[in-house]
């Protein structure tokens, strides 16, 4: 996984909430067996028409917003399935950082499995994000990890709140699993006690 | 005396096997359930890095998301499909994990299959790539979805690092009235809740209406605890569950059964234990339901109308509510029962079981689908159709019209052949109607097997109360 530290870039607005795993990548993409190449279809179904064409209207096809690292969404950002293709086709968009006031647990969760980071903010900072975002070509957003900090085109600056042990394995690109296999006697412990206790497990 | 504790406190602290000083936890994972959809990417990693699974006879692996639901004597068409499924034996075999394969009676949706052998059992800790995972908390375990980042975790550690969710009681007190069934109440916690109300929360149903409810039922709640946001869905384990569990394939037996018992019946909530949210619904409240829009949160009686995006409680939602009725195609105030339907699916780990297909057969027959309808069942599994075959389930849909399916989620999420047209309108017993879930385009309704079999009969939306009265 790599790391994230400081992200500079465009940030793209994106104002609906419930924004599912579906509109984020549709099914027909579930199919493949690798974890690379679904940024292309990316939100697909409001991205292209049915013939395939690119909608001129979508966000991430207007000029400014083609290069977006960073994305502005409504509400509930990524409810639905807990298909992992969702985070992955935003990472192979390009985008490593969604910002929105509220995300499916799933989501969120898998969100710091790649290297991507979800900001939780309160309705009315977003709303001014949005606005910010919405301001056109090159308006450049940095999201600080480290000292936890949003800086707007503008100057501004807005902080936020983050996990410290997500924080921690984000910023230095740590693997879970390796984490957890250092425990492993602590794992095999509970194991042979729960073997005693419950037998049918 | 330790403090009053919730159940999903006692399974939590059960499982637990580290806490770090910040608060993350290391939680054991007692049976991990496997897809071919979210899994190949955890089995490439794990080769990748060279490490090998923890302990495989934990985890069970069925294909079910993008097998066919027609003849299967030759194989899977499509390519994609084909490979994934191919995939999942090929890692089943490379690790030593037990696959159902296609051809297998045992063969279903992952979530049917999973109570249906015994595999799913009380007080366990349930992880499955998948998000309807929640549906094994009907038996009083904690089972909840994962990525495919902690599917690899899982099949590596037996373990997983997950911080402590807020404890939920929803309590649906008293009895169902007639014609309402456990997918009206679930519909209607989710239109209570809304689909982000259960974020962060594990969710336990209590009350009179969820005990008087069979296993089937209780999955069918605990199937769409996901739908409100919820982590998970748990209903406490009580004779209902000991006697479904019994005598399953992988189900405790002899010494081991009587010691399993006495420890599920410690495994109910304390009195006095905290939760941080509390709702009550009276059950009597409780009519057939029915979905207008493309958010599972958006539910009306069946016999009431379309609502208005006027009325809506902001601007945000009344937008989100127009971009809904566009999508499907209706207006405002417009009575559900007068909207046509073009296609039916009953099926899906919500509604695929075997009550499911009585309840819904119970309606088809003697009747006849109407004629601007194409109807489908799915059962949920293998063993699922073999029983409503041995039931004579089958003719009675075969001979009112309805198309009679292998197992598998079909058009639940329209990943494998069987999906709706652009503007095809499906009334269908499953979970989800985003935009675009049973194929682009496709407008879904979500309701109970029994109005979906009603409402292929008369080819439109229908109160089942009605058709039997
Ligand atoms: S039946 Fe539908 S909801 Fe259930 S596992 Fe299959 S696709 Fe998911």
């Amino acid at each position: 996984m790599d790391k994230f530290e400081t992200l500079t870039g465009v940030a793209a607005p994106l104002p609906m909430i419930n924004i599912d795993t579906d509109m984020i990548i549709p099914k027909q993409f579930l199919k493949t067996i690798k974890r690379t190449g679904l940024g292309k279809s990316l939100f697909f179904e409001m991205r292209y028409d049915d013939a395939g064409k690119e909608i001129p209207g979508f966000v991430l096809n207007k000029p400014a917003y083609r290069q977006a690292q960073i994305l502005v969404a409504g509400a509930n950002f990524g409810c639905g399935s807990s298909r992992e293709h969702a985070p992955w086709s935003i990472l192979d968009f390009g985008i490593r950082c969604v910002i929105a006031p509220s995300f499916a647990d799933i989501f969120y969760n898998n969100c710091f499995k790649n290297g991507i980071l979800p900001i939780r903010l309160p309705q009315e900072t977003c709303d001014k994000l949005m606005k910010a975002a919405s301001n056109g070509a090159n308006a450049a957003f940095t999201a600080d990890l480290k000292g936890q900090e949003i800086t707007t085109p503008d100057g501004e600056k807005v902080a936020f709140e983050v996990d410290s042990f997500r924080k921690h394995c984000l910023l230095n690109g740590l693997d879970d699993i390796g984490l957890t296999l250092a425990k492993k006697t602590k794992i095999e412990a509970y194991e042979s006690a729960r073997k005693t206790a419950q037998p049918w497990v | 005396m330790t403090a009053p504790r919730t159940l999903f406190d006692k399974i939590w602290d059960s499982h637990l096997v580290d806490r770090q000083e910040d608060g993350t936890c290391l939680i054991y994972i007692d049976r991990h359930l496997v897809h071919e959809v979210t899994s190949p990417q955890a089995f490439e990693g794990l080769a990748l890095s060279g490490r090998k699974m923890h302990r495989p006879g934990q985890t069970l692996a069925v294909a079910d998301h993008n097998v066919p639901t027609t003849d299967r004597s030759q194989g899977i068409a499509d390519p994609e499909s084909r490979t994934q499924v191919e995939t999942l034996e090929a890692n089943g075999k490379a690790f030593g994990v037990r696959v159902f394969s296609m051809s297998d009676v045992r063969q279903g949706v992952v979530h049917i299959v999973g109570p249906e052998q015994g595999f799913t059992l009380p007080g366990m800790t349930i992880v499955c790539g998948d998000s309807h995972t929640s549906t094994h908390g009907a038996f009083g375990s904690l089972a909840f979805g994962i990525g495919t980042s902690e599917v690899e975790h899982v099949l590596a550690t037996q373990t997983l690092v997950q911080a402590h969710a807020k404890n939920m009681l929803v309590r649906i007190d008293g009895k169902l009235p007639e014609g309402a069934t456990a997918k009206d109440i679930v519909l209607k916690i989710v239109a209570t809740l809304g689909t982000a109300g259960g974020t962060g929360y594990v969710i336990e149903y209590a009350g009179g209406a969820i005990r008087d409810l069979s296993m089937e039922g209780r999955m069918t709640i605990c199937n769409m605890s996901i739908e409100a946001g919820a982590r998970a869905g748990l209903i406490a384990s009580d004779e209902t569950t000991f006697a479904y569990v019994k005598g399953r394939p992988m189900a405790p037996a002899a010494a081991d059964w009587d010691k399993a018992v006495a420890y599920w019946k410690t495994l109910s909530t304390d009195a006095g234990a905290h939760f941080d949210a509390t709702v009550v619904i009276d059950a009597a409240t409780i009519v057939p339901q029915v979905t207008w829009g493309t958010s599972p949160e958006d539910v009306v009686a069946i016999d009431g109308c379309v609502p208005d995006p006027k009325k809506a409680a902001d601007e945000g939602k009344a937008k989100a509510m127009q971009r809904s009725l566009d999508y499907m195609g209706l207006t405002a105030g417009q009575p559900m029962e007068e909207v046509k339907i073009d296609r039916i699916f009953i099926g899906s780990c919500t509604n695929g079981r075997i009550e499911d297909l009585r309840a819904a057969a119970s309606v088809a027959k003697g009747r006849t689908v109407a004629a601007t309808v194409k109807a489908m069942v799915v059962p949920g599994s293998g063993l699922v159709k073999k029983q409503a075959e041995e039931e004579g389930l089958d003719k009675i849909f075969r001979e009112a019209g309805f198309e009679w399916r292998e197992p598998g989620c079909s058009m639940c999420l329209a990943m494998n052949a069987d999906k709706l047209e652009p503007g095809e309108r499906c009334a269908s017993t499953s979970n989800r109607n985003f935009e675009g879930r049973q194929g682009r385009g496709g407008r879904t309704h979500l309701v109970s097997p029994e109005i979906a079999a009603a409402s292929a009969i008369t080819g439109h939306l229908t109160d089942v109360r009605k058709l039997l009265a």
